[in-house]
């Protein structure tokens, strides 16, 4: 007991001196281009960078593998139950006096919704569009209700959360972030394999011995965390687009798997920093602004895409004769 | 002693609702067969290969796979598969070399793939012959290069059994001649072969055994023999009768 409670309490340490890090090399960096927006009394744009930086890379990885399972909506989805979470913790606060953090209550209300979805969808007959519909609509429902049940202070806190800003990512809610983004990246990197073949052909999959039902479910539940992690910047109203649309630009320019989740981390981290620098200096929504420049890069994807469709190779490779095993004829 | 049968089905019934799809069916596949099941539409044809790859559990009887249990095996090394379409009409950008390296998936786990992993890859697509496609875009093949990318995947796997679901529907017919002599090297090889089909001149040229279904099994025999006997009328009256 005594020992896990250290062991917790040296990982936050670590995780708030990485932090401080952090600060460190948005000085320097500060030193160097002499940007106002990262100067070192700006800590909140420090964080806000940092957010958005993480945020580049774990919602077009998530992303890549829903977008091509057909499920780019499933973000839009959990979004709303999010909200419906940040209503929870609010709510909690006030009536209870106690001091939960938002975004952890947005988590657990999140995460349960994603499975609530994949149940729907495993115990019904019902497309995944419409287990989805139901656990926004619901999501939402509960949101809108637990804030009018107490009206006031709740409905002026919520625009935050709503449209995302800049200026109120707490340290606290950095770290919540980087732990997020930590389980996102090394679940994904263990499970790569497996989430790629469920992804692309789900019975062979399964006759391959992968358990789908699960990967399914370990996918929704990155997708709850990576929309409560990016929440903080865009917004429960557009933080779906951050799953989708880089994706999409990427699916234009890229010919595999792997590039296509590279060239996404690499569009979607644009969009962030544009956006954010932006919204920055025209006093804008970063939430708004992140997914105008990422529509604007898809544009341009699409584009280049179609231009390397014709410049591509004309010739097409001939199939070559069937080979016997060599192998099998030499034991 | 006998050896194990790769697919054991024993007084097999199962249904989606209250009507059986397939009824008491009795069909073992031995190690090194080259089976086609064929018959009309809405046959169970689907269903029955669903069961035997514990897709599907039966609501009476048993089906095995090399000896276990078919729904609880969990040795996907064992088996390779081939879709209709194969899922490959998304748009997802992904190549043919990244496709057949899935069939290494089984055997390596949560690990990347070795350097013998990535040759075992490459022989496959040798021998399919789709070397030359490797680091195309999958969705830019046609529907017969795709198919044999899908068995080089199953090559890579090192299947002992290979199911393949109605894998010519939609192919130009000199592909679908080329992807059957495929087929028969590969069953030259020793690889036992379960496909599901609905072109019967394709299958009484090229398989050895035949298995006419409509819901139970009408014919079950050596193709030669299937062509002569009057299975196909009566499996394929019994669906304009329902």
């Amino acid at each position: 007991m005594i020992l896990s409670t250290l062991q917790a309490g040296a990982a936050t340490g670590l995780l708030y001196g990485l932090l401080d890090l952090w600060y460190w090399v948005m000085t320097q960096a500060w030193k160097v281009t002499g940007l106002e927006m990262i100067s070192p009394e700006y800590t909140f744009m420090h964080r806000a960078v940092l957010v958005g930086l993480c945020i580049g890379v774990m919602a077009p990885v998530i992303g890549t593998f829903l977008v091509h399972r057909q499920l780019a909506l499933i973000g839009d989805a959990l979004a709303h139950t999010a909200f419906a979470g940040v209503a929870v913790g609010l709510f909690l606060n006030s009536v209870l006096m106690i001091g939960v953090s938002p975004y952890l209550t947005a988590v657990v209300v999140a995460v349960i919704a994603a499975l609530c979805i994949e149940l729907i969808s495993e115990t019904t007959d019902a497309y995944n569009d419409v287990s989805m519909a139901i656990v926004l609509s619901t999501g939402f429902a509960l949101g809108s209700t637990l804030i009018s049940l107490n009206a006031g202070g709740l409905a002026v806190g919520i625009n935050q959360y709503l449209f995302g800003n800049l200026s109120t990512v707490s340290a606290d809610n950095a770290v919540i972030l980087l732990v997020l983004f930590a389980i996102i990246v090394v679940t994904v990197a263990i499970t790569r394999n497996q989430l790629l073949y469920v992804t692309f052909d789900e019975t062979a999959a399964a006759v391959a011995g992968f358990s789908v039902t699960w990967y399914n479910r370990i996918m929704v539940m990155l997708t709850a965390l990576v929309v409560v992690g990016a929440m903080q910047i865009m917004g429960v109203i557009l933080v779906a687009a951050m799953l989708v649309v880089p994706v999409a630009g990427a699916t234009q320019l890229s010919r595999s798997f792997r590039e296509s989740i590279f060239v996404s981390i690499a569009l979607a981290e644009l969009a962030v920093l544009l956006g954010i620098g932006v919204a920055y200096y025209a006093e804008a929504t970063a939430g708004g602004v992140i997914v105008l420049v990422a529509v604007a890069l898809y544009g341009c994807s699409v584009a280049v895409g179609k231009l390397l469709d014709r410049l591509g190779p004309e010739s097409s490779p001939t199939v070559a004769p069937i080979q016997a095993d060599d192998d099998t004829t030499g034991d | 002693m006998t050896e194990t049968p790769v697919v054991d089905l024993d007084g097999v019934t199962f249904g989606y609702t209250q009507t059986p799809v397939i009824e008491d069916i009795s069909i073992t596949v031995d190690a090194g067969e080259y089976a086609a099941v064929v018959g009309p539409n809405g046959s169970g044809k689907s269903t029955l290969m669903k069961l035997a790859l514990g897709l599907l559990s039966p609501d009476d009887g048993s089906a095995r796979l090399f000896g276990d249990p078919a729904a609880s095996f969990d040795d996907g090394q064992r088996l390779g598969y081939v879709a209709q379409h194969a899922s490959a009409t998304k748009a997802m950008p992904i190549t043919v070399r990244e496709v057949v390296k899935m069939g290494r998936f089984p055997h390596v786990g949560f690990s990347g793939l070795s350097t013998t992993d990535w040759e075992i890859v490459d022989r496959a697509l040798e021998r399919v012959g789709m070397s030359a496609f490797a680091d195309r875009r999958i969705t830019q093949l046609s529907g017969g290069q795709r198919q044999r990318a899908f068995i080089a995947r199953a090559l890579a796997g090192e299947a002992e059994l290979l199911v393949l679901d109605e894998p010519t529907v939609g192919v130009d017919a000199e592909s679908v001649a080329s992807f059957y002599d495929l087929l028969d090297l590969l069953s030259a090889e020793g690889i036992t072969i379960l496909l599901i089909e609905h072109d019967l001149s394709a299958v009484t040229d090229h398989v050895d055994r035949v298995i006419c279904l409509n819901r139970t099994v009408y014919f079950d025999g050596p193709a030669e023999t299937f062509v002569q006997s009057d299975a196909l009328d009566r499996a394929f009256g019994a669906v304009s009768v329902k």
